[in-house]
């Protein structure tokens, strides 16, 4: 990689599909594990082009394509375990998609049938954020609780967990991330600040951002940075493995900075042709994080094409499936959002509830009410 | 029965909730060693301990965003934002976060938290120490709103607040942080969300919050040497709005005025005029009044003395509603 920036940069595949020593870090998992990363990242590519499309379609209100981030998403995934509870920003498809939630169901917030339909409590995955950065400090929140909770430092290191959140390059500049660091770093609290910079916030790039590599600012709050090969699985899992496991024996916070590169628009509303140039992607689609872990399988024998068929077989299914489940989701009764507004609505709202019914059921049709004033997708949030 | 101050009721409140449940903390600048600039949180720290009181950096959108996460960890945090005008740094997290948790997961998340404020002019204080935002916060879906006026609400509403399992701001009277009150520990505390009728009477209704609770009261007192008797509402709760109260007492006196600090526009009285014209149309025999501060952001000390509505300026309206 000849980018005068990408010094430290820790990498155990190549772009070419080479495995290559590190002095910090390693990767000790099994091919057979190696292969479980990759059917994650073919089946989250799949997933996100098949969403891609029914926003082209006006299926969908907008959405965020992770295409080109699934290495630093799969890979920080996997370097999880509960009780680590995880903070995702709003493009963490494939994170969302190993913690178990439906990927129909994650539809529902960018096709407008739901605000954040899953139960983070129970999966923990905390809900996709849309304001940027806002995350973070939630996150190290979290963390303190974890810490009061006995859930760090212990001496059986299965009884530990820490809190890890995503975010963009974008949101470094945000005063609630850097507000994140500092909280995070004065209470030695157990979280991994995951940054994958894709390089671009909309059309800003990292430069506007930063005038130094990201992973450096750790320094200045009092914790450690790592800079590593977004699109290398293998070195996103042994990075974040690492800071996972220092967060959990008490060891405090540290920066994951995932340099990779986001191949698709910001969302379906950006035009990423208009602020970057074709070489510029040409260069980056060569560091795709896909095919560099297929050629090193196909060549170290732990995969063939059988296997690479039936993965495609199963992709095929789940974009049929996530087809089908989009464009049937059932819109909501618009009288179910008057409910958990409060826990104990006052009369005023209940009130405006009552109203909102007897006025729908003026209408010879009750269904008829606002059907007038279609939404139209495509013009949807274009300030997103 | 024990005589105490407002600050001192919040003191022992804050001390009784933290005893009740392991789950409470507290957490805001200068609240530990120092027990807060007002002294709210004395010797909490010392007895309750620093994971429980906790020392916070200066950053109040961190406080709050530190705040959302130990909520969804299943903590109660309380959170001190030193004066009014500091809060705005942390507007973000709680508009768009905390008031809409238990919204946007469908149910599936609660936020427990009490966000305390200090609010109000009339202590001589530079800019940013005297702001009256109570209104931004009402006009927020998903947040309560709640100010007390004296030691016994005080002393009651912050332990309900903190009970509670819905984010609630708790605007503080500054200015009325030391007169004293008796308090019964032991009593039945009223509803946190019900008005009261400080003081009954028949021929105008006086609603008022907070710190003007009392300059309302001197003013009905001052008249009713006139022989015009006033009856005083302290609605307590901002939102939601206990309207039943105040739309009983204007059904029985046909008179309505709405004192507040804050200015006029879009405050609390443009919402209670609104409501009282709608439930009392019949009933009202001149407009509502209102008496507020006025549409200029906050003068400097030396001259709050105008900005704020004081006993004469009440009584200026009362005379112009009895008029009609």
């Amino acid at each position: 990689m000849s980018d005068p920036a990408v010094d430290d940069f820790v990498q155990l595949l190549t772009p070419e599909g080479q495995r290559v020593q590190h002095p910090d870090f390693s990767f000790e998992g099994t091919d057979e594990q190696v292969a479980g990363y990759l059917r994650e990242m073919i089946l989250a590519r799949r997933f996100d082009n098949e969403a891609t499309a029914l926003q082209r379609k006006g299926e969908l209100g907008l959405w965020p394509p992770a295409l080109g981030q699934e290495a630093a998403q799969v890979g920080s995934v996997n370097a999880t375990r509960l009780p680590d509870h995880i903070f995702p920003s709003y493009r963490e498809h494939a994170v969302a998609l190993n913690k178990g939630i439906d990927p129909v169901e994650m539809l529902t917030t960018f096709r407008g049938t739901a605000m954040v339909p899953w139960n983070s409590a129970s999966n923990g995955l905390h809900l996709y954020s849309f304001v940027i950065g806002t995350q973070t400090l939630h996150s190290v929140g979290y963390a303190m609780g974890m810490q009061r909770d006995g859930l760090v430092g212990n001496a059986d290191p299965a009884a530990n967990g820490a809190a890890i959140v995503y975010f963009g390059d974008g949101a470094t500049s945000q005063g609630d991330v850097n507000e994140a660091f500092i909280f995070a770093a004065s209470y030695t609290a157990p979280v991994v600040f995951f940054c994958q910079n894709n390089q671009y916030a909309i059309s800003e790039p990292i430069a506007l951002q930063s005038k130094i590599p990201l992973y450096r600012r750790a320094s200045g709050f009092g914790f450690p940075g790592v800079r590593v090969d977004g699109n290398d699985v293998l070195a996103v899992l042994a990075v974040t493995s690492w800071a996972l496991e220092r967060a959990r024996r008490g060891e405090g916070p540290a920066l994951i900075e995932a340099y990779t590169y986001r191949m698709g628009a910001h969302t379906t509303s950006d035009d990423p042709t208009k602020y970057r140039s074709r070489d510029e992607t040409d260069q980056w689609r060569a560091r795709d994080p896909i095919s560099r872990v297929q050629t090193y399988l196909l060549r170290s024998g732990a995969i063939d094409q059988n296997w690479l068929d039936a993965v495609d077989a199963e992709s095929e299914a789940l974009a049929i499936r996530v087809r089908e489940g989009c464009v049937t989701l059932p819109d909501p009764k618009f009288e179910e959002f008057f409910e958990n507004v409060v826990i104990d609505p006052a009369d005023i709202l209940l009130e405006q509830r009552d109203d909102y019914l007897e006025y729908e059921a003026g209408f010879d049709d009750p269904s008829g009410v606002g059907t007038d004033q279609e939404p139209k997708q495509s013009e949807a949030q274009e300030a997103f | 029965m024990a005589t105490m101050t407002l600050a001192k009721a919040l003191n022992a409140g804050l001390r009784r909730a933290l005893e009740a449940d392991p789950k409470v903390l507290l957490a805001g600048e200068d609240i530990g060693k120092l027990g807060g600039v007002f002294r709210i949180t004395e010797h909490l720290q010392r007895d309750f301990g620093p994971e429980r009181v906790i020392d916070s950096p200066l950053a109040e959108s961190g406080i709050l965003g530190t705040a959302v996460g130990l909520a969804l960890r299943g903590y109660r945090p309380v959170v001190e934002i030193q004066f009014d005008g500091f809060v705005y740094p942390a507007f973000d997290q709680i508009i768009s976060q905390v008031s809409r948790f238990h919204f946007r997961s469908h149910g599936h998340l609660t936020m427990p938290m009490v966000v305390r404020i200090p609010y109000g002019g009339g202590i001589g204080a530079i800019e940013h120490h005297s702001e009256s935002p109570e209104a931004y916060f009402a006009h927020t879906p998903g947040l309560k709103v709640v100010t007390c006026s004296n030691p016994v609400d005080a002393y009651w509403m912050i332990q309900q607040a903190i009970a509670s399992d819905n984010p609630i701001i708790f605007f503080e009277p500054k200015r009325r942080y030391h007169e004293k009150g008796e308090v019964d520990v032991e009593a039945e505390p009223m509803p946190l969300y019900q008005a009261r009728v400080v003081k009954p009477g028949e021929d105008l209704t006086l609603v008022t919050y907070g710190p003007m609770v009392r300059t309302c009261v001197e003013a009905a007192i001052a008249a009713g040497e006139e022989g015009r008797d006033i009856e005083v509402i302290d609605l307590r709760s901002l939102a939601p709005l206990d309207i039943a109260t105040v739309v009983e007492s204007v059904n029985k006196t046909g008179r309505a005025i709405v004192v507040h600090e804050a200015a006029l526009t879009l405050g609390m009285g443009a919402e209670i005029a609104a409501r009282l014209q709608q439930e009392c149309f019949y009933a009202l025999a001149a407009p509502v009044f209102r008496v507020t501060g006025y549409d200029i952001p906050y003068p400097p000390s030396r001259v709050e003395a105008s900005f704020l509505p004081d006993l004469d300026r009440v009584l200026d309206a009362v005379d112009r509603s009895l008029a009609y």
